[in-house]
């Protein structure tokens, strides 16, 4: 394992600079005191009882020479850290902009042709990205530690952040400020593709590599993808809403008493009005998928469910 | 001294370092006060700031004739207190149990007056959570009146304790810790009452 | 023990007299403090199960012994009973009560009766904080806004117990303020007082200042959730970063509550088992000031990708790295005393020792925090996690078990084996660094902190993680195992097993009621080691 993920956003480089630099003068300072300490203790440890022992108290020089130093490397570090900073938060004027939506317990991007996707973040590689974000619940945060990127998103205001991402490749998104049961499940991926291919997607050309997989398999993948498993389990437990074990076919008491058997149509309307029927003694907090899923996902869907006895 | 030494703690210290020490310790308590209130009027600066029409059409609402008559009350009630504790410290048993039983009479008038108050602004339909602007004044006025009533029942122990002796010329520290507490209350809502009642 | 004159109370022992009840109404500074020393050691426990729980579920991806919603309400159980019941209460309420007035040669504090209020407050508070089980807070220790508002688990019932106990450091400080400044003996001036004096004096301002701001922020969220005032909820127009400021405003000066009574202590025990003075004694007694003055300044580093301006993140940047200059001075001049000395490396010193060295790693990944640009990438991970522990268990805890394995003889009469106390730290030395090490590489690599679940890359450093704290917990257990035989048939005291020059160290082991059969005159400093007459 190393130290730190690979550096893969425009100024990942600089920030590793600090931070191994602040590690080399901590590394300097740790071993320079362990190694007085040590000595010392070996060097003069008691002897005979009573043994005679110099009435120092103190010397100026070495306070003065213990305190200009560290003083002057600190102010060092902290315009280091300073000038960085500026950098990561400042967005150039020629940003791509795209929102985002955070809510318990997913990620929600919207891009400038109208596309919504879901935990997963489409951006091409080498043009600076801004993030206009908002939360609509309570706080959430933004993490991508590959571009060394932070941000926290709440609900009484827009933040923004932005990167420039330098690599090809898939990078983990991680909620970073605590919002409730399934803050560690707000997982989702930074997808940067190369301009000529981040140009097909935005056009709707770029399929999903599913060809070749059953519907029940795809239906697997989007489970985790779409945030679905951030409040329905497979295995039984309770997390949000109904597990989906044993959930097909099941006869289901909503709330106002009604009795609904969970069929095709049913999994499909609660997955684009969830607020249309809310199943007895569950809350009523499912969003709505609508233009986030097709119809295509929602038939995997099905078929997973079916699945899962 | 010997009231002096009887009062002196079990532990054997010289009174006047007891003296010293107690309004030292009232006025650090004081100091906690004055911060735990700054959180409050912190809040209240800065949604002012950032609501001034909300602040501006709700305080209209509030009404100033009651609060205007409960700062004149807490001021003599002020008044009354500071004139008990210059009564004891010249030795006047009576005039000391007089004046605390003013103020506490005057503390009480406050009180009603803000039954009052408040009865009519929950008829009105303003409650803590109405807006940002009444949950203030009902946190603020609220938390002034928890100290109001805590100042009560410690004068009122004075006051029962009056009647046994134990204060003198001689003895009063109690009295005058208490004096500085009431007077604390008193000018935590000479800062309310403009804050809230009169600044548009 | 209300009605002995001073020759009478001076004959007892003040662990002599029976029965609970002469133990629970007793206003005597020393008994208070052992009541406090009892029952912060319980929390100790209770909060560290908690923290075996929460690492017992890391020890896998996904579930392990609990499911999410549990893991949460144990993190954060974890965090309020460590925080408010052992760590800020800590070091101060049990041996500064213990040990301030016998240094300054005074009989008692300035107000005893409102010394065991305090401790009443302390046990109300914690009882209230337990009622909260039955319905466990899931918001982690620091109730952010909205999340606080929304739960449904109690937030209410924690909150307060904090409020409550919240008003015994009030009160504590207000107690150690007024009896510095006014009881020390004849001759104690400012400038021969131990550092002990010093750090408590510092802490006690912190304590009275700071507090009352975590006791409004409390009494507003209580209003939040009961009334739905608004002032902190985004969907009545408050503003959450606001709870944030309150909420830091305390919650950093804490930290420092939580760190100054273990410099005092370390600054006692070097001297002692060095045989020489300790090294820039004025540095060390104003850099004590400077650090609690300087931490009323820096709260908003807790919030530099929470929402401020780049303004204030620069501004508290900047002041963050200031209080690292006399937090520094001090650890080179707790070495420098070590020169040329006569080292005895027994159990306090091995803590003292340990405490320089882990508060130094501590403190230095504090500068990286306080690096703008790379606090964007560690905060909110396990870096900070390892840091705020290397500081607080290598630091406080190891400070107080310095005191509690070097006062141990004054205050109990009896000494304990010195041979298997050794070994205890050497366990809990070993687990402590095995345990948070791993943590901060945990953060670096972007492992996020609150997380119940991870991906299966951060599990090697998880699993490591979690067998340290299995070490640190034998290690803790067995110190504790050997404190208490030697309670029970341990060898009896001398007055002065170390050869202290402080005044604690020169009335017998343990010391009367009152302290003093006469107030002493003082003509020295405590560290005259080496001092040719």
């Amino acid at each position: 394992m190393n130290l730190l993920p690979e550096a893969a956003s425009g100024f990942a480089g600089k920030v590793d600079n600090i931070f191994w630099f602040v590690t080399v003068i901590s590394l300097v300072f740790f071993i320079l005191v362990s190694s007085f300490l040590i000595y010392f203790a070996i060097r003069y440890r008691r002897r005979r009882e009573n043994e005679e022992t110099p009435y120092i108290t103190g010397s100026h020089i070495l306070e003065a020479l213990w305190t200009v130093i560290p003083s002057i490397l600190l102010i060092v570090i902290f315009a280091y850290g300073f000038l960085a900073f500026r950098e990561i938060r400042t967005p150039p004027s020629n940003t791509l902009e795209i929102n985002v939506t955070g809510r318990q317990w997913l990620w929600q991007f919207k891009y400038n042709n109208g596309k919504t996707t879901v935990n997963e973040l489409y951006v091409p590689e080498g043009k600076p990205i801004r993030l206009i974000m908002k939360s609509e619940d309570v706080n959430h945060g933004f993490y991508v530690p590959a571009f060394r990127v932070k941000q926290d998103l709440m609900a009484s205001m827009y933040t923004q952040l932005w990167f420039k991402a330098t690599k090809v490749g898939t990078y983990d998104l991680f909620c970073t400020q605590y919002c409730g049961t399934g803050h560690s499940a707000m997982l989702g991926k930074i997808i940067v593709m190369a301009p000529q291919e981040y140009e097909k997607w935005e056009k709707g050309e770029q399929k999903e590599k599913v060809a070749g997989v059953s519907p029940a398999e795809q239906g697997k993948q989007l489970y985790t993808q779409r945030g679905c498993n951030a409040c329905h389990s497979i295995d039984g437990a309770r997390i949000v809403g109904p597990t989906w074990k044993g959930l097909w076919g099941k006869e289901e008491v909503m709330q106002d008493g009604q009795k609904v058997t969970v069929d095709e149509n049913y999994v499909r309307e609660s997955i684009l009005e969830p607020q249309a029927k809310i199943v007895n003694g569950y809350p009523p907090v499912m969003p709505s998928f609508k233009g986030v899923v097709s119809d295509e996902d929602i038939s995997a869907i099905i078929a997973y469910m079916k699945t899962l006895k | 001294m010997e009231e002096m030494a009887e009062h002196a703690h079990a532990h054997h210290v010289d009174p006047v370092v007891e003296y010293q020490s107690s309004k030292f310790g009232m006025w650090l308590f004081i100091a906690t006060e004055l911060l735990l209130f700054g959180g409050l009027f912190t809040a209240y600066t800065i949604y002012r700031a950032k609501y001034p029409e909300m602040f501006h059409e709700q305080h209209l609402e509030l009404n100033k004739p009651i609060g205007a008559i409960n700062t004149v009350i807490l001021i003599c009630s002020s008044l009354t207190m500071a004139l008990g504790v210059a009564s004891i410290k010249r030795g006047k048993q009576e005039l000391l149990r007089l004046f605390l039983s003013l103020t506490i009479l005057f503390g009480i008038m406050f009180l009603i007056n803000k039954y009052f108050e408040w009865g009519h602004e929950f008829r009105d339909g303003n409650y803590p959570g109405t807006s940002i602007f009444f949950s203030l004044y009902f946190m603020m006025t609220g938390l002034h009146m928890i100290h109001v009533i805590v100042g009560l029942l410690v004068l009122a122990v004075m006051l029962a304790w009056s009647f046994t002796g134990r204060f003198s010329d001689k003895y009063n520290t109690p009295i005058e810790l208490g004096g500085i507490y009431w007077h604390l209350v008193d000018l935590i809502w000479i800062y309310l009452f403009p804050l809230l009642y009169l600044i548009g | 023990m209300a009605n002995h004159t001073l020759a009478e109370a001076i004959q007892i022992p003040y662990l002599e007299e029976k029965g609970l009840i002469s133990w629970i109404t007793s206003t005597d500074h020393k008994r208070i403090s052992i009541l406090y020393l009892l029952s912060i050691s319980t929390f100790f426990v209770v909060g560290g199960i908690a923290a075996l729980l929460v690492r017992l579920e890391l020890l896998t991806p996904g579930k392990t012994i609990v499911d999410a919603h549990t893991y949460n309400t144990l993190f954060t159980f974890h965090g309020t009973v460590m925080v408010f019941l052992f760590i800020v209460p800590g070091i101060a309420a049990s041996f500064g009560n213990f040990l301030i007035p016998l240094m300054i040669g005074a009989r008692d504090v300035a107000f005893p009766r409102l010394n065991l209020l305090s401790w009443y407050l302390y046990i109300a508070g914690a009882i209230i904080i337990v009622a909260s089980l039955l319905q466990p807070a899931d918001t982690g220790w620091t109730f952010y806004t909205p999340y606080s508002i929304r739960t449904g688990t109690d937030v209410i019932l924690l909150t307060f117990g904090i409020f409550v106990a919240g008003f015994s450091s009030i009160l504590t400080g207000l107690n150690f303020i007024v009896t510095i400044q006014k009881l020390r003996a004849p001759g104690m001036t400012w400038h021969r007082l131990p550092l002990f004096i010093w750090a408590s004096y510092a802490t006690a301002i912190l304590q009275v200042l700071a507090t009352p701001v975590i006791g409004i922020s409390l009494l507003l969220l209580i209003a939040e959730r009961v009334f739905g005032i608004g002032f902190f909820d985004p969907a009545k127009g408050g503003d959450p970063v606001l709870f944030q400021h309150f909420f830091w405003f305390y919650s950093h000066p804490a930290v420092y509550i939580m760190i100054l009574p273990a410099m005092g202590i370390i600054s006692e025990v070097i001297p002692v088992f060095s045989r020489k003075p300790i090294f820039g004694y004025k540095a060390m007694a104003y850099s004590l000031l400077a650090i609690a003055f300087i931490s009323f300044l820096v709260w908003a580093h807790h919030m530099f990708t929470n929402g401020i301006s780049q303004l204030a993140a620069m501004i508290f940047s900047f002041l963050t790295f200031l209080v690292a200059i006399p937090t520094a001075i001090k650890v080179f001049n707790w070495t420098a005393t070590m020169y040329r000395g006569s080292i005895d490396l027994k159990s306090p010193m091995l803590y003292a020792l340990s405490f320089i060295f882990l508060f130094a790693i501590g403190g230095l990944t504090g500068v990286f925090l306080a690096a703008l640009a790379v606090d964007v990438h560690i905060h909110d991970t396990y870096f900070v996690v390892a840091h705020m522990h290397y500081v607080m268990i290598g630091g406080t805890v190891m400070g107080f078990l310095a005191a509690l394995h070097f006062w141990y003889p004054k205050m109990t009469g009896k000494m304990f084996n010195e041979k298997v106390a050794k070994v205890a730290w050497a366990f809990i030395f070993i687990g402590f660094n095995v345990t948070f090490f791993p943590q901060f590489i945990l953060g670096t690599e972007g492992m996020p902190r609150r997380y119940y679940d991870y991906l299966p890359k951060y599990q090697p450093l998880h699993e490591l993680s979690t067998i340290g704290s299995w070490i640190l917990a034998i290690g803790l257990f067995l110190m504790a195992i050997n404190l208490i035989r030697g309670l029970l048939n341990g060898e009896k005291a001398p007055e002065n097993p170390y050869g202290s020059l402080s005044l604690e160290w020169q009335v017998p082991s343990p010391p009367p009621h009152e302290n003093f059969e006469e107030i002493p005159t003082v003509t020295d400093w405590t560290y005259g080691y080496g001092k040719k007459q």
